[in-house]
């Protein structure tokens, strides 16, 4: 018998306080009906005996105090899911919106989940070609690892993300593949940049959307990823997929996390954010990984705009420290219209070490991408002295690396939203660029390596693009 | 056994009233699932618990069962290759009865008590012993003996002591005290872990810890028995630079705390360790290793006690004369645990919202280090030393957690994200680290690695100091206004930095340098720029220095295998019969 209660004593921001509650449980699912018979949904947060506090996932605007119904379901959220989700489109609750029936529940899963055993996990080292170079031989996506996109508004992260969904394989074997997506709060043009984006490719076949827009509820947004995780979660570990989730874009999750935080009254940690902030965070991206003895896998690229393209705001900051490494946009390369605008430098991808080289994409990869990071980082360097100083001021070897550097962006990380290179090509590439400077200053690069690898039937003449491409 | 009921839930704190006889940190078991959880505050008959579990599902009206015990850890045979959480309940057997993800109220012993021990006395029947004292041994892995001792609290004349084959829980000896009672002596112990084991006394460092780390060894030194601390950014290598450290130091036993940190870290320390071979014993490292694992996603309040069940361990091996090295990735996380508690509690918080008690934790933390004076009757001395990680956000030293720890540590490995990007590492920055131990370590060094060790050192950090001066000037006015020694500065400078410091942790050779090599390689460098200096007078420019075959030999000096150290013998000489020939 499920109680009801017309007991709420306080409504404050996203929160109701409903007292003599009896038999309440911490993180209860709750249903509340309005006076007008709307029905919303909500989270028990906290609970005393006989007074619970309660979490409203679609806003309170229009709860009052004498008329409107509290039930507490006795459960706490699930996702009813089956294989039928495939090609669904759902809001952020996990309701269709699709104008498809409702999903015929094989079973309903807690969307908290449990943290995956540590002594369980295998560890990601199968290497994902995305196509992109800058992210294939410089910062490399392995099977089973979380790798945000840290942009900034107006950057193309939308178009980078959707590209690495739609050319994303694991080299050899063909294999069973999902896309899982969740957005929040981002805005109906985007959303629907995705939907189509996924539409034209064919690729909604195999994907699971979940959206929460701008103008939805901020606090469903708690939920959204959750839904969508538990999604994957069950693909990848029941299913056998390998899941590839995208989830954009945290800073409005995290925004709404506050706005919670704040109607609690909680001690506030750096810029008003709850101090438990890093913790809610890293229980969503450690949901990602590879179990042993599985098949399927889960790979998370959380896409999140940096606040003032700041990278030590809370929200890139925590998610640096729990995130396998980062993929950083440069407004800078945007402008001078560099697509994808991958600043490779404090882009990082720590799980790379593990999945290159020799029988996983070629043995001279991991020297490859030392040398191109060494060298491009000493022509930006010496291009910043030249700023101040004039290019005369410059040695000869300085002013090779400037072009490397120059070239790098050029040819190496310009590329097509649809071009999809192979990693040879990529390697290739930047083999290509390193002939720019004298074969002495490949010092990170094994001898038998440049032996084998370093074209000496090409020379580079400024800026010519079509050599290097050739 | 005492019950309550609960009366309030929030996260991981929960409210119960009706203990009356309940101690602080006593640890309970609440509701019918059986979730583990420890008393941090009481007011009258009410008690605030902290729960080591995901309470969901929990609430008011349900029970509260107190064990009245601290949280403590078991102490034994069998710790040694284990991967526990952060309050020792093992991992893999929790995979094999719960499955691949953790699930609640999961119990299972620390110790396995079905294994049975080949126990080797050493006492025998009518020795008098005190505690500390060790009785007997047990081969616990193929690289670790385990020493048996006399539990805390007992003295007296051994009864009888058996030789046999025994579990952890069965009695070993029998000792009788003064007032005539007979102990039975078992394998197994427990100890509070928030209780620092006792010891006789603590003494200076005397020895460095050797990491096989070039910046480390021979810069920054750390001693057996010392504290360090690697603040960085995220992204800036603090966690390759503690992994290279459990690899590869000279220590007997090593801890390894997951704190808050990334669960695929862990699987790669799990994976990895068994198959790596420790260069001292020969055997895999994972066979002196003990690993706490409790990840970003598991639960909050078993994080905070991560390190102090860690500790607690090291101690123990501490005890029985061991080096242990403890190793913790990452402080940040723990302090920002007990931030998240603190603020479940109402606290009135300190700086950025942690707990004004932070500072007093983190330090007594730390003092659990040393070189100790082992109890028992035997004098045989210990060290435990503790290494570090902290992550602050922003990469912003001044944030409390690393200013707290600074205070208190001795050792500073300052990571820099810029050398990160550069793709230098270990990315430690040379000029803002720091170690407190070196004057201590001079003679050890001069002794056991080279006379000329100091001199060395401190020749090749003046040379990076000036080399970052005249890197100033260069910016500004160009590097041809500098003079040919200045241009021989920078140019030993960048190969210090590039063929000394800068180590590659993926490389089977470069991955570990014994402290031999380390001199032998910083002995090559100085070497050129000594001969260098003399022949620059004679108007020798820095081109044609620069051109001599031999700088590639120092650069790949680095990759001599340690078996064949007397190849340095020849570059030496080479260095100077090539110098010298420029002038002709």
């Amino acid at each position: 018998m499920i109680k009801e209660y017309l007991t709420i004593s306080d409504v404050a921001g996203p929160l109701i306080v409903v007292e003599k509650t009896i038999d309440v449980k911490y993180q209860e699912l709750v249903e509340i009906e309005l006076s007008s018979g709307e029905i919303r949904r909500g989270q028990v947060l906290e609970i005393t005996e006989d007074k619970a506090v309660v979490q409203i996932f679609e806003g309170t605007t229009g709860i009052d105090v004498s008329n409107t119904k509290v039930r507490f379901l006795g459960k706490v959220i699930e996702l009813p899911i089956s294989l039928d989700v495939l090609g669904r489109i759902f809001d952020g609750s996990g309701r269709p919106i699709d104008d498809g029936p409702q999903i015929m529940a094989e079973k309903k899963i807690d969307i908290n989940g449990n943290p995956i055993n540590p002594y369980a996990r295998d560890y990601p080292n199968n290497f994902i070609q995305t196509g992109i170079s800058s992210i294939d031989v410089l910062n490399t996506l392995v099977r089973g690892q979380k790798l945000p996109i840290f942009s900034g508004s107006g950057l193309p992260h939308a178009k980078l993300a959707s590209q690495i969904a739609r050319q994303a394989k694991v080299l050899g074997k063909e294999e069973k593949f999902a896309v899982v997506f969740a957005a929040m709060g981002i805005t109906f043009e985007e959303a629907n940049f995705f939907i189509s984006d996924f539409r034209r490719t064919g690729a909604i076949e195999k994907s699971v959307m979940f959206v929460n827009l701008a103008n939805n509820p901020a606090v469903e947004r708690i939920i959204t990823p959750r839904m969508a995780l538990t999604c994957a979660e069950y693909l990848a570990f029941e299913k056998d997929m390998h899941v590839l989730v995208i989830i954009t874009d945290m800073t409005n999750y995290c925004e709404a996390l506050r706005e919670v935080s704040a109607a609690r009254k909680e001690v506030p940690g750096r810029r008003g954010y709850p101090g438990y902030l890093y913790t809610d965070l890293a229980n969503l991206y450690e949901r990602a990984g590879r179990i042993k003895g599985k098949k399927g896998s889960i790979t998370l690229i959380p896409i999140l705009t940096m606040p003032e393209d700041d990278k030590t705001h809370p929200i890139p900051d925590l998610t640096g420290y729990i995130t396998e490494g980062q993929i950083i946009l440069s407004r800078e390369l945007h402008h001078k219209g560099i697509y994808p605008p991958i600043n490779v430098l404090p882009s990082l991808s720590r799980l790379k070490d593990k999945g290159i080289g020799l029988n996983k994409t070629r043995e001279d990869h991991p020297n490859v991408m030392n040398q191109l990071f060494a060298s491009y980082a000493r022509g930006k360097e010496a291009k910043e002295l030249a700023v101040i100083l004039g290019e005369a001021a410059l040695t000869e070897i300085d002013k090779k690396h400037v072009k490397l550097s120059d070239n790098f962006e050029e040819v190496f990380v310009k590329q097509g939203e649809d071009e999809n290179r192979t990693i040879e090509d990529s390697l290739n590439i930047g083999w290509k660029l390193l002939t720019i400077i004298p074969k002495e200053e490949l010092k990170r690069i094994k001898d038998e390596l440049i032996e084998k690898y370093l074209p000496t039937d090409i020379t580079m003449e400024d800026k010519d693009i079509n050599v290097v491409k050739g | 056994m005492e019950t309550a009921k609960i009366t309030k839930v929030a996260g991981p704190v929960v409210v119960a009233k009706g203990l009356k006889n309940a101690k602080m940190y006593d640890v309970v078991k609440v509701s019918s699932q059986k979730l583990i959880g420890e008393i941090i505050e009481l007011s009258k008959d009410s008690a605030t618990i902290q729960v080591y579990e995901e309470t969901s599902g929990i609430g008011p009206g349900e029970s509260v069962f107190s064990t009245d015990m601290p949280l403590s850890v078991e102490l034994g045979p069998g710790l040694i290759s284990s991967i526990y959480d952060g309050i020792q309940r093992p991992l893999d057997i929790l995979k094999s009865t719960r499955g691949d993800f953790i699930t609640r109220g999961a119990e299972a012993f620390a110790i396995d008590r079905k294994k049975k021990w080949d126990f080797e006395p050493i006492s025998k029947k009518g020795d008098k012993v005190i505690f500390g004292d060790i009785i007997g041994t047990v081969q616990e892995s193929s690289i670790v003996k385990h020493k048996i001792m006399v539990p805390y609290g007992i003295q007296g004349e051994i009864k009888e002591i058996y030789k046999d084959k025994f579990t952890v829980t069965d009695t070993i000896a029998l000792i009788k005290d003064q007032e005539g009672s007979i102990h039975e002596i078992k394998m197994l112990q427990k100890w509070p872990v928030r209780r620092p084991r006792p010891y006789k006394k603590k003494l200076p460092p005397l020895e460095p810890l050797i990491t096989g780390q070039r910046i480390i060894d021979m810069f920054f030194p750390i001693t057996k028995g010392g504290t360090a601390c690697i603040p960085g950014p995220f992204g800036s290598g603090k966690t390759v630079v503690q992994h290279q450290i459990s690899k590869w130091c000279n220590a007997e036993i090593i801890l390894f705390i997951g704190c808050g940190e990334r669960g695929n870290e862990m699987t790669d320390v799990l994976l990895e360790f068994p198959e790596l071979i420790d260069p001292y014993s020969g055997k895999p490292l994972m066979e002196r290793t003990i690993l706490i694992a409790n990840t970003s996603n598991m639960p909050v309040a078993a994080r905070e006690a991560s390190v102090y069940t860690g500790i607690t361990i090291a101690e123990y091996y501490r005890d029985m004369g061991y080096n242990v090295a403890l190793i913790a990735d990452s402080t940040s996380r723990w302090a920002e645990a007990m931030r998240e508690i603190s603020g479940r509690l109402e606290e009135m918080p300190g700086e950025e919202g942690f707990p004004a008690y932070l500072g007093t934790r983190i330090s007594s933390f730390y003092e659990r280090s040393g070189r100790i004076k082992c109890l028992g009757s035997d004098d045989k001395e210990g060290t435990l030393s503790i290494v570090g990680a902290v992550s602050p956000p922003g990469g912003d030293l001044s944030e409390p957690v690393t200013q707290n720890t600074l205070r208190t540590v001795q050792v500073f490995w300052s990571l820099q994200d810029k050398l990160a990007y550069k793709r230098h590492f270990p990315a430690i920055d040379w000029l803002t680290s720091y170690s407190l131990y070196l004057s201590g370590l001079t003679d050890y060094y001069n002794k056991k690695i080279g006379e000329e060790y100091m001199e060395l050192r401190n020749k090749s950090m003046a040379l990076l100091q000036e080399e970052a001066e005249l890197e100033e000037i260069v910016r500004l006015v160009g590097v041809d206004a500098l003079s040919t020694h200045e241009k021989l500065i920078l140019e030993t400078a960048r190969s210090i930095r590039e063929d000394f410091l800068l180590q590659n942790a993926f490389d089977i050779t470069d991955s570990y340098s014994s402290t031999k090599k380390q001199f032998l390689i910083l002995k090559l460098i100085m070497m050129f720029h000594e001969n260098a200096e003399k022949v620059i007078e004679n108007g020798v420019t820095i081109e044609k220095l620069n051109a001599l075959p031999i700088k590639a030999k120092i650069i790949r000096a680095k990759y001599i295998e340690e078996k064949n150290l007397k190849a340095f013998s020849e570059i030496e000489k080479e260095i100077i019969s090539q110098v010298s020939s420029t002038t002709d």
